[in-house]
């Protein structure tokens, strides 16, 4: 299902599409763009998506990362679908606790977790 | 096209790059080399490369506004102790001091204005000089907290 030049590995269970990233840095301006184009184009096919960003391989984001997840926040929540994230290592959660998008975000510990939690 | 030269080590080496964002990964992996030369520790790494990211980023798009003609200078001194490095670009400038609370309840679900809140949580020190064309900002090495010095 997942093409050889995405950024991005997709998979289904229990009608939760689960996304891995397959960059370990989340950071350029290029990829981030490519990366959230690929993510809208599954949230407008699939209206009422319920999906789940695992950030397993993620070593390294930047706030232009962060921007991308709170626009694909706001899309999924416009076509009536939800968002959670999962598996972020505790340098990267700390991220998200300095610029407090833990509050914005629905962020679990595990894949398993978050899968039900839907 | 760009230049990195490497003078003497107590010196500020200086690498300038055109304002396109495929070159930013050239600063990036001399800046990396030097560090892990240095044996900066992982946490300290993973900061410096955040608040980097974030100052070329700014200085690229906000800064040069991705203008080719435009340089960006990066001069940079990492020594066993601190990394000390400056981002200069050759825009209008702007003034830090008016860029909102991008933590305020009402900020949140807005997607940009993070980099600079980032760069400040994450370095021992930031300044911006020059009305905002040049960024100023040093993080200790990582290794002082166990010998309970400072840099």
């Amino acid at each position: 299902m997942s093409d050889e030049r995405s950024h991005l590995r997709h998979r289904k269970t229990n009608g939760v599409s689960i996304v891995e990233f397959s960059d370990r840095k989340i950071l350029e301006e290029i990829s981030i763009a490519e990366i959230g184009e690929e993510l809208q184009s599954m949230v407008v096919s699939s209206p009422g998506i319920n999906l789940l960003l695992s950030f397993k391989n993620v070593e390294h984001l930047s706030s232009a990362a962060l921007g991308m997840l709170i626009t694909l926040n706001k899309n999924v929540g416009e076509k009536s679908g939800k968002l959670r994230l999962s598996d972020i290592t505790p340098q990267i959660y700390e991220v998200f606790k300095i610029t407090r998008l833990n509050k914005l975000f629905q962020i679990l510990d595990t894949t398993e977790q978050a899968i039900s939690s839907f | 096209m760009s230049e990195t030269n490497r003078p003497s080590q107590a010196q500020f080496r200086v690498c300038v790059i055109r304002s396109e964002a495929k070159l930013v990964f050239v600063p990036k992996r001399a800046i990396l080399k030097e560090l892990e030369h240095h044996h900066f520790r992982t946490e300290a790494m993973f900061a410096i490369k955040l608040a980097l990211e974030e100052a070329l980023c700014n200085a690229l798009k906000h800064g040069n506004r991705f203008d080719p003609a435009k340089k960006i200078t990066i001069r940079y001194q990492v020594t066993d102790e601190k990394a000390t490095i400056i981002v200069r670009d050759e825009g209008v400038g702007f003034e830090p001091e008016k860029v909102p609370d991008c933590t305020a309840e009402e900020r949140l679900p807005i997607p940009n204005g993070r980099g600079i809140m980032l760069m400040k949580a994450y370095m021992d020190e930031v300044q911006y000089r020059d009305r905002g064309r040049e960024v100023y900002f040093v993080k200790c090495c990582g290794r002082c907290d166990d010998t309970k010095q400072t840099c």
